[in-house]
């Protein structure tokens, strides 16, 4: 029964990251991911990772994948995609993939792997959110303070980058009118400009 | 009931795909972005099986973590994004050239 559920849902993930590198526009292929995320956040209820899935959906498609979609509505991305130039570097990426794909995949199925089947305990009693917040506080209370200044760095960053001022307010500004000279805000015209 | 290795395998695939993204893309810094995601997401699910194999949830707090540094490097890449395209008013992967490499 679980199989009916795992290999549908990995396979979609699958092309949809496939979908993600091929699509035709920005917007596409941004959906395309959340599309990838919403299947990875099914696989990873399988793997009794409650809260992470939820997470997944709520903070990484609900946040982060909006603001992809606000910077491809801002941003006037070029409609016209060179196809030529992609075909030169399809051999290479395919090339690339393949070997660390292979690679991967002769190192993952060694037999302890293959044996250890995921048979999810169908415990009701165990909650694995509070499970998570006994360890969280506890066990990684500085790693946990720790990402919160990370986010908070993050959000001075960002804004410190962007942020041009607010412009078109007609506001005063005393240092440009001290610094006024005669010589720039008075021309006298002779004669034979008049 | 599935066995643990293809759930790896299927990280492996996910993380080998975005990275023939990377070099498949030519259109525009976004995609470059979102195949960063996606290898994300490829080591998280790898973090998550191994943390039910071992019945440890230390790699379920490693994953909580990943994702706040992964949308902690969302935000401030998309950003520095946003300056690059007001100086140059264009995110074509082929116009950063200036350092010849």
């Amino acid at each position: 029964m679980l199989a009916t559920v795992f290999y549908p849902f990995a396979i979609l993930a699958t092309l949809a990251a496939v979908m993600v590198v091929f699509a035709k526009n920005s917007v596409r292929a941004v959906l395309w991911l959340v599309l990838c995320f919403f299947a990875t956040a099914v696989l990873w209820l399988l793997l009794e990772a409650e809260f992470l899935a939820i997470t997944l959906v709520l903070v990484y498609v609900g946040a982060v994948m909006v603001l992809f979609l606000f910077v491809v509505m801002m941003l006037d991305v070029e409609r016209a995609a060179v196809q030529a130039k992609f075909i030169t570097y399809l051999p290479v990426g395919l090339l690339v993939a393949g070997s660390v794909i292979a690679g991967l995949i002769w190192a993952l199925s060694s037999k302890s792997f293959s044996e250890y089947t995921i048979v999810p305990s169908m415990d009701m009693t165990v909650n694995n959110i509070k499970l998570l917040g006994e360890l969280l506080y506890t066990k990684y209370l500085f790693e946990f303070e720790v990402a919160g200044i990370l986010l908070l760095v993050a959000i001075v960053s960002a804004i410190s980058l962007t942020f041009r001022g607010s412009q078109g307010s007609k506001k005063q500004q005393l240092s440009r009118q001290v610094s006024a000279t005669k010589a720039s805000r008075l021309k006298v015209l002779g004669d034979d400009e008049l | 009931m599935i066995p643990l290795s293809h759930y790896l395998i299927f990280s492996a695939v996910l993380f080998g795909l975005s990275l023939a993204g990377f070099f498949i893309n030519r259109k525009n810094l976004l995609i470059f972005l979102m195949c960063i995601e996606l290898m994300l997401l490829a080591v998280n699910t790898n973090l998550i099986a191994f943390s039910h194999y071992y019945q440890d949830l230390s790699g379920q707090i490693f994953v909580f973590f990943v994702l706040t540094v992964a949308a902690t490097e969302s935000a401030i890449g998309l950003a520095i994004l946003v300056v690059l395209f007001r100086q140059r008013r264009t995110i074509d992967v082929r116009s950063l050239d200036a350092l010849k490499g």
